[in-house]
């Protein structure tokens, strides 16, 4: 596909949100969000180029969120308080890195999830300081130095999110094709070859899964600045899960994925709440079974069957 | 990298150039269909035709257990209220959302209620975390709203706000009036031990029962601090635990499932023959656990909500709401049937008060949420006065466990109705201060006790 042809689709990817948005206003929230876990989402699908699942990626989500939350205070600034938040996430992400890296497959990913589930504990129990399962609300903050009114401030955040989801998606993708996403692969197949050719496995899931949580940080902090409200359920294990099952939705053969999915998904959700609130979950659970059963690789394989079918991108 | 762009989002129509082919056409219909309604502007203040609801409750998850009575209990109260006429000639219709996925669903859904459904009050929430999410909604999006059952007092402590209003009580007196219960039944108990769920409400409940504790009984010695995961199933250590110490008083605010299982298992080892239990939330649970709850032991209702209750203001309505409730539904109606039936009532009062002081004129937005501060509306046992900070002072009653021939479960004996203004929070001091001014005589001015009527 040229390239003229993607930044065309991606405008007008990013046209349609924001014509949705515009025409409902309701879902410019719902998109925003959805947005947000895309991002979060994207970092999932790096590691799932190497072949690993993390249960656990809600970890730097929540404390990405929540450093917004406590960092507000302090910087009132979304610009400042975004990338802060973010490499927060980040560092964080190095931190556990360090330990993660060295296991594989259901190990990578049950760590992961305990270590995920040990930060949910301390935002739980550390009742004085965070308000435990109630969670902390986030004071107003202004946009580049401008206080703006809850509409603006509603498309300000849809505005954000869009450009670093466009960003994100762009990174990954110079970041794929270059030799650190190139082993990601051999990782996945064989990671002794890797080794022979002189690379380090370990390094080279080191720094995917720092960027996979820097990804996952920003999704984080977009997604509290919007609800502006962070609870300790953003770390539990079920959100984690939420997100690998987006990726699964979206499908895993494109960055397009995530923010496919991640739309889908909440639209399937608020819809179907909407149409029966008491048993929306059935309805979000035949649409990833009909999904899972008949197009295991996800939307992006459905739209671009539809696009034309066997074009190589 | 076998393929990747950043695509389209929900069709395949979507910027792509080149002429329009009929699976294209399709595919933006389908798109479009999906989002059901468009952007609109809410006419104001002509008399709407029917006056839409937002009701925020569990429906999933395990809160369900106050959820799902806490919606049957609107929906019998809407359709006796279309059926008596409306609410000054205009019918009302709920729309229910599932508080279930948690608080940024929630807020999504709030957002729906108000922008896409048109809803012109809301009734909000059973979480905490979703009111204290949704008050500042409120206030954003101008739209009244109704804190139905909620409890955390934090609210309007820390906050002002013009749009939201509590039609029941909060934390402070609910648990305020089981102490002074506790004092007044046992005065001379010296240990105490709690098992509490492990989240905000249950370590709240606790600061505020031990921070009035230390104001009004200093010395008393507390044996043991049991938080349980929340949704725990199995309390043999904790139990085990108990049964070792030997506290004179054995606390827990949990409720549901947990309470349930709770009360069984020390029923089966005999810790209620130990010590005793006081349980401010046992009332929603007493239909469930029978007999297993034994006589003697104190409960509570989160405000004055019994079907027995020894003095209701208008004995009729009380008695065809829980007739009606146990015909529909074939359960007694529990708290929080009641504290829906305050917001119903509380929204129909504050829309006759709107409409009274325009000279019966549809009120704007505006105008309804400035009938509802100092609003006194009925609740099912008594009424309910929303105070200058939006807060309700609400009744509160707790009893002594006891076994009745009528009942397969136990009622409530020695009924005590605390008054609003003797537990709740003055406005304008922090719950955690003012428990700490509070002086052993306020046990002098606690009412006497009401015995079962049967």
């Amino acid at each position: 596909m040229s390239r003229a042809r993607e930044v065309v689709l991606v405008l007008g990817a990013a046209g349609l949100v924001l014509a949705i948005a515009w025409f409902v206003p309701w879902l410019r929230f719902v998109l925003t969000i959805a947005l947000a876990k895309g991002l979060a989402v994207l970092g999932i699908l790096l590691l799932l180029r190497a072949g690993q699942v993390s249960f656990g990626h809600a970890l730097y989500l929540a404390f990405a969120a929540y450093a917004a939350a406590f960092g507000a205070a302090l910087v009132p600034e979304t610009l400042i308080l975004l990338p802060l938040a973010a490499l927060g996430a980040a560092l964080l992400g190095l931190v556990v890195g360090l330990f993660v890296v060295r296991y594989r497959e259901i190990f990578f990913g049950m760590l992961n999830l305990a270590l995920s589930m040990v930060f949910y504990s301390v935002l739980e129990k550390f009742y004085a300081i965070t308000h435990g399962t109630d969670g902390i609300r986030l004071p107003p903050t202004t946009f580049a130095g401008q206080v703006l009114g809850a509409e603006a401030q509603g498309w300000a955040m849809l505005s954000l999110a869009l450009v670093l989801s466009a960003f994100f998606a762009w990174l990954m993708r110079i970041y794929l094709a270059s030799p650190l996403g190139q082993a990601l692969a051999g990782i996945k197949t064989r990671e002794a070859r890797l080794e022979f050719m002189g690379m380090s496995a370990r390094r080279v899931l080191l720094s995917a899964y720092v960027l996979s949580a820097l990804m996952a940080g920003t999704g984080g902090a977009v997604l509290g600045m919007t609800t502006r409200h962070v609870t300790p359920a953003l770390a539990y294990w079920t959100t984690s899960g939420e997100l690998v099952f987006i990726a699964i939705l979206g499908g895993a053969g494109s960055v397009a994925g995530p923010f496919l999915g991640a739309i889908a998904y909440e639209l399937t959700r608020v819809y179907a709440a909407a149409l029966v609130a008491d048993a929306w979950q059935m309805i979000l659970g035949f649409v990833l079974l009909l999904v899972i059963l008949f197009a295991p690789g996800g939307l992006w394989a459905i739209g671009r069957a539809l696009m034309g079918g066997r074009r190589q991108a | 990298m076998t393929s990747g762009d950043p695509g389209p989002i929900l069709g395949a129509a979507v910027g792509k150039p080149g002429p329009v082919t009929r699976r294209e056409t399709l595919a933006a219909a389908v798109a479009g269909g999906l989002l059901l309604s468009g952007r609109h502007v809410q006419a104001q203040p002509s008399r709407p035709a029917e006056i839409k609801v937002g009701i925020a409750t569990y429906l999933s998850g395990p809160a369900s257990v106050f959820g799902v009575p806490g919606r049957q209990a609107a929906e019998m109260l809407f359709d006796e209220i279309n059926e008596a006429g409306g609410i000054g000639g205009v019918r009302v219709r709920p729309i229910f959302v599932d508080e279930g996925p948690g608080v940024d669903h929630f807020v999504g859904e709030y957002r729906r209620l108000v922008q896409s459904e048109g809803v012109h009050i809301v009734f909000a929430a059973i979480s905490s975390g979703d009111c204290l999410a949704c008050t500042p909604l409120a206030d954003e999006m101008k739209r009244p709203t109704l804190l139905w059952d909620c409890g955390t007092q934090r609210i309007f402590e820390e906050n002002r706000f013009e749009y939201s209003f509590r039609t029941q009580a909060n934390a402070t007196p609910e648990v305020l009036s089981a102490l002074l219960y506790l004092l007044r039944a046992k005065p001379d108990f010296r240990s105490i031990a709690v098992v509490n769920q492990d989240y905000a409400w249950g370590r709240d409940s606790w600061e505020i029962f031990r921070t009035a504790m230390q104001a009004l009984k200093p010395g008393v010695r507390v044996s043991a601090e049991l938080f349980p995961r929340f949704g725990a199933t199995d309390y043999s250590t904790e139990i085990t635990r108990l049964l070792a110490l030997r506290p004179d008083v054995v606390l827990s605010t949990s409720w549901g499932g947990d309470l349930d299982a709770f009360i069984r298992q020390s029923s089966d080892r005999r810790l209620f023959e130990r010590s005793t239990f006081v349980l401010p939330l046992a009332e929603s649970s007493l239909e469930r656990v029978g007999r297993a709850l034994p006589a003697g032991h104190i409960i509570g209702a989160r405000g004055d909500h019994w079907f027995l209750h020894p003095g209701p203001k208008d004995p009729a309505l009380l008695k065809r709401f829980t007739d009606n409730f146990r015909r529909r539904f074939s359960s007694y109606p529990i708290y929080p049937c009641h504290h829906m039936a305050q917001a119903v009532f509380a929204m129909k009062a504050g829309y006759e008060k709107a409409m009274a002081a325009k000279g019966g004129g549809w009120p704007t937005d505006a105008e309804l949420a400035a009938a509802f501060r100092g609003l006194e509306f009925p609740s099912l046992t008594a009424s309910v006065r929303i105070r200058e900070d939006g807060q309700g002072l609400e009744n509160q009653i707790i009893g002594t466990t006891h076994h009745a021939d009528q009942y397969p479960f136990a009622v409530m004996t020695d009924m005590v109705v605390f008054p609003a203004e003797l537990v709740t929070t003055p406005v304008g001091m922090k719950s955690a201060d003012w428990l700490k001014t509070l002086k052993p005589e306020i046990i002098q001015r606690v009412p006497q006790p009401v015995a079962y009527q049967p």
